[in-house]
């Protein structure tokens, strides 16, 4: 039977807020355990919470960038449950009344176009983290991540393959880097999903039970655990089996989900309204000024690429991908301007390099200005392009300045035909077989010469004037 | 100076001013009669000795240096003991607390601290402030002063009873449901609680949230306003507290009720109210009657919902905030367990006493689905309606006299085992804290037994000045 794949996810995104979201502790990623804790985030007896401003501000923020109504009066609720890393026993999130409801992301999936519906967003807290101790073979708490504000987004069931869930991860990955209300780094869990799947057959109207996977924290994760439980739910229902309601957790390592519990064993929550903290009310301005204060969003980034600066819709889908790559991109552009040759770097050397060294857009080894420099050395001619790679290799080793760098090592390209005329000679001289191949026909051979003159050189000689002299030498 | 015990704070105060007597002495003579006469109250949980000798020292310093101090300076206090103090021991009267220290203080034991009050010790209470007779310590009983086989009333009967015995002028209590007013009543003193909101929350430890209130007991009603003038305030830790101006309480200390208006709603003088207790409050009306007051009897048909509405309000909440006692990060941990569910079950097995287990048995069941709308939600709606009660009565009347609890303090014991019969002693004081307006409860005679018996007055939102007026000018004829 040909079966109909139904995904939706639930996106956690950390805020970037300077404070946590109920208490003044600081809100930084990677320090001691427990050094970023009060009573309030700790859950002492008789602490109380008080919402930070700017949590609701940012999660507004996301809402109308997602196209979503934003909810005039609004309440937080308690969550409740036992762990070890959830200090109070309850978490605070929203029920029924969350910040932001019914949005929508478009998004371009192999070429075509879908538009993914967005349900709500609320706003809650995060837990704190379980170490577990190998030397004393117990497990320890972390409180540092409890009380850092989160956003849960949660989509309608639109998606239809981990395409389509990679797509709609990566789009709101964008949006919230480019409103600069998440750093969204997913290696240090700030942006992490939870797909709900489930199979129909093909043509059948009711959805079919959902299972629902938690905590990826990789688009890599995403895609293979959706593949994975599209394959498991397909041989559970070919065999004539049922798919059972429940949570699943997946093992990346082993490319494998495992079941953690079952809808019998799911926890009652008993969410009511938080009686520590006030209802959320906004005003018709509070919501009008964040609108207004919203930047320009990676759709209208790239648009404008494709018809002002004219590059091809992939590579501006490329650039726009990352806020600080797009931003990079723009910055440089204006430094040196030519955008194309920018994006054309972007496209080839800086991806690759940002893979082989390791390193963030967001914190190159070079700046944008220094990288606009060294566009300007090629377009004035000063470097030929494949110096300009050397120097870009040692931009990204020293962090130095392109002119530095250029004429520190001699890199400066030789455009003195004189000088080049008498390299020409010599190397001409030295090959006559060359001519004689030339001569019969072969073009290969003037890019023989060509390659032992530049070798010459050292990379330096400019090579229209080399290939202007070589061919004159050649056709004569 | 042999009776410094038997003083009320203003007159201590006095004392400090015409330099008869330095804050050490006073605070050395406190110390010692909760020495000697402690031992048969067990009002005390904990004696800050030291601390206190240190504080009274200083704050003496502070006079010699001519400094200008407020009027609750030099004045030692008894504190309640879910109110968390820095150094000092909160134990809730709860074996899951018996060793735990606050790393911080609440902030109303802040604004004693600024006052330069000093804080005598730690007071006894029902575990969690979840009880009215202090019979659910889980350290001791506390006795009544007045009569040593009856109970001092609760949750706050260790600060009630520490004033009713002269080992402290004054102190802090918290009323949930009439935990400050019934064993105010119930040992003859003067206890208010504020309006939702006026006090902040911040370091009480929460019992329910939206109905917890700290507030002051005392021998007078002026120490009583004195006191409440130190705490009250807004606090920026406590979004629930209210961005009201700062006043004056002693302002209103008033002795004149003339043309006021008093309701007296007849169901809190039906079925279950002792006939002594009856007749002191018909009196009492009386009095303010020939004060120039202008009484007259109305109906609050809500009032026979309070109670379950309260109780399943409270104990949702409670079973929320109780939660974080789970053996984990502080309080007591079971030593059996060979998992992570036996810690949880375990630790709060053994660390909570009865009642707050029934408790949060309770409050789970009515907040778990399928039963949320049926109990929770019911009484949420059920809560606007006794809310919109009060604000109608306040249209027509200053205040709502009515007894504080239906009898005087019974024998300790005589109760502890039917929590039901328990319940009924908060029917009066339990719809105050639904509705979140003030109220006050101070002596108005005694029964054959020489028990006292308690009147309860009630005024609107944020009008605590009004209760102070009705209470001074009963006091002071």
């Amino acid at each position: 039977m040909e079966y109909e794949v139904i995904i939706g996810l639930e996106v956690h995104a950390e805020l970037s807020t300077k404070t946590k979201i109920y208490c003044g502790c600081t809100n930084e990623y990677g320090s001691d355990p427990n050094t970023h804790c009060c009573p309030v985030c700790t859950g002492m007896p008789g602490a109380l919470p008080v919402l930070n401003e700017k949590v609701v501000e940012y999660a507004v923020r996301a809402g109308l960038a997602m196209d979503c109504d934003i909810t005039r009066e609004s309440k937080q609720d308690r969550k409740n449950y036992f762990y070890p890393d959830t200090p109070r026993a309850y978490q605070i999130s929203q029920f029924d009344l969350p910040l932001c409801v019914g949005g929508k992301v478009d998004v371009n999936v192999e070429g075509e176009n879908k538009t993914i519906g967005i349900t709500r967003i609320h706003i809650e807290d995060d837990a704190g983290k379980l170490v577990h101790d190998a030397y004393t073979g117990g497990t320890l708490v972390d409180l540092n991540r409890a009380g850092v504000p989160l956003i849960e987004i949660v989509s309608e069931p639109d998606m239809r393959s981990a395409a389509d869930a990679v797509a709609y991860v990566e789009k709101l990955k964008g949006i919230l880097e480019y409103i600069g209300v998440s750093d969204c780094k997913m290696q240090e869990g700030s942006l992490r999903a939870d797909v709900n799947l489930s199979l129909r057959p093909v043509g059948q109207k009711e959805f079919g039970t959902r299972t629902e996977t938690k905590n990826l924290n990789s688009f890599r994760s995403i895609a293979r655990s959706i593949e994975f439980e599209i394959e498991r739910q397909k041989a559970v229902l070919e065999a004539g089996g049922v798919v059972y309601q429940e949570t699943r957790r997946w093992d990346d390592e082993k490319g494998e989900g495992f079941s953690m519990r079952t809808k019998e064993n799911a926890n009652d929550y008993r969410y009511f309204p938080e009686p520590d903290l006030l209802p959320i009310n906004l005003s018709e301005e509070y919501i009008e000024n964040i609108k207004k204060s919203l930047p320009e969003l990676p759709e209208s980034r790239k648009a404008r690429y494709m018809s002002e600066l004219n590059l091809p819709e992939y590579d501006a889908g490329i650039i726009i991908s990352s806020k600080a790559l797009s931003d990079f991109f723009e910055e440089a552009g204006k430094v040196c301007g030519n955008y194309k040759a920018v994006s054309n770097w972007i496209m080839s050397d800086i991806i690759r390099a940002s893979r082989e060294y390791e390193f963030e857009y967001d914190n190159m080894p070079y700046t944008a200005e220094q990288f606009g420099h060294l566009i300007q050395l090629i377009d004035s001619g000063k470097i030929s392009g494949s110096i300009a790679k050397t120097v870009f290799e040692e931009m990204i080793k020293t962090g130095n300045e392109p002119e530095k760098i250029v004429e520190e090592k001699g890199l400066a390209q030789v455009s003195d035909e004189g000088a080049i005329k008498e390299v020409v000679d010599r190397v001409v001289a030295a090959n006559p077989q060359s001519i004689i191949d030339y001569k019969a026909g072969k073009d290969r051979a003037l890019g023989f010469l060509v390659g032992q003159c530049m070798k010459e050189m050292k990379g330096k000689g400019n090579p229209q004037i080399l290939n202007k002299l070589i061919l004159e030498i050649l056709n004569k | 100076m042999n009776n410094i015990i038997e003083l009320t704070a203003s007159e201590i105060r006095e004392l400090y001013d015409k330099k008869e007597a330095t804050v050490p002495e006073v605070t050395k003579a406190f110390l010692a009669h909760i020495k000697e006469k402690d031992s048969e109250i067990n009002a005390y949980i904990t004696v800050c000795e030291e601390e206190a000798l240190k504080q009274a020292e200083e704050v003496q310093k502070l006079m010699d240096n001519g400094e200008k101090l407020g009027p609750m300076a030099g004045i030692p206090i008894a504190v309640k003991d879910n109110i968390c103090t820095k150094d000092i021991k909160t134990t809730c009267a709860s074996k899951m607390l018996e060793n735990f220290v606050s790393p911080y203080d609440a902030t109303v034991v802040k604004k004693l601290k600024d006052e330069h009050m000093i804080i005598l010790g730690k007071v006894n209470m029902d575990e969690f402030a979840m009880g009215g007779s202090t019979e659910n310590s889980a350290f001791f009983k506390t006795k009544n002063p007045r009569n040593l086989s009856k109970v001092p009333g609760g949750s706050s009967g260790g600060s009630a009873a520490s004033i009713a015995a002269d080992m402290a002028p004054i102190a802090l209590g918290s009323d949930t449901g009439g935990s400050i007013r019934q064993p105010a009543s119930y040992c003859g003193i003067v206890g208010m609680k504020p309006t939702y909101g006026l006090v902040s929350r911040y370091g009480l430890v929460a019992f329910a949230s939206s109905l917890d209130q700290v507030g002051p007991m005392s021998k007078t009603v002026a120490d009583n306003a004195n006191l409440l003038n130190v705490i009250a305030g807004n606090d920026e830790m406590d979004t629930t507290s209210a961005k009201v101006e700062k006043k004056d309480y002693t302002q209103a200390l008033v002795n004149d009720v003339k043309g006021l208006r008093i309701g007296v709603p007849k169901e809190y003088f039906g079925e279950g109210l002792a006939i002594e207790v009856k007749e002191a409050l018909e009196k009492a009306i009386e009095k303010y009657r020939s004060l120039g007051a202008v009484v007259e009897e109305f109906s609050l048909p809500t009032t026979k919902y309070a109670l379950p509405t309260y109780y399943i309000i409270a104990c949702a909440e409670a079973s929320s905030n109780l939660g974080r006692f789970d053996g984990i990060r502080y309080g007591y941990r079971t030593e059996n367990y060979s998992s992570l569910k036996d810690i949880y079950r375990n630790s709060r097995s053994e660390g909570f006493g009865k009642e707050v287990k029934r408790r949060i048995i309770l409050g789970t069941y009515v907040l778990s689905a399928g039963y949320y709308d049926a109990y929770y939600k019911k009484a949420q709606k059920v809560r606007t309606l006794i809310k919109q009660g009060f604000e109608e009565a306040f249209e027509k009347y200053d205040v709502i006299l009515t007894p504080t609890a239906p009898t005087t303090a019974f024998d300790l014991g005589s109760k502890i085992e039917d929590p039901l019969e328990m319940y009924l002693m908060d029917l009066y004081t339990v719809p105050i804290n639904i509705a979140g307006v003030p109220a006050i409860s101070i002596p108005c005679g005694t029964d054959k037994e020489g028990m006292p018996i308690g009147m309860q007055l009630i005024a609107k939102h944020f009008n605590e000045e009004m209760l102070y007026r009705f209470a001074y000018t009963f006091e002071q004829n």
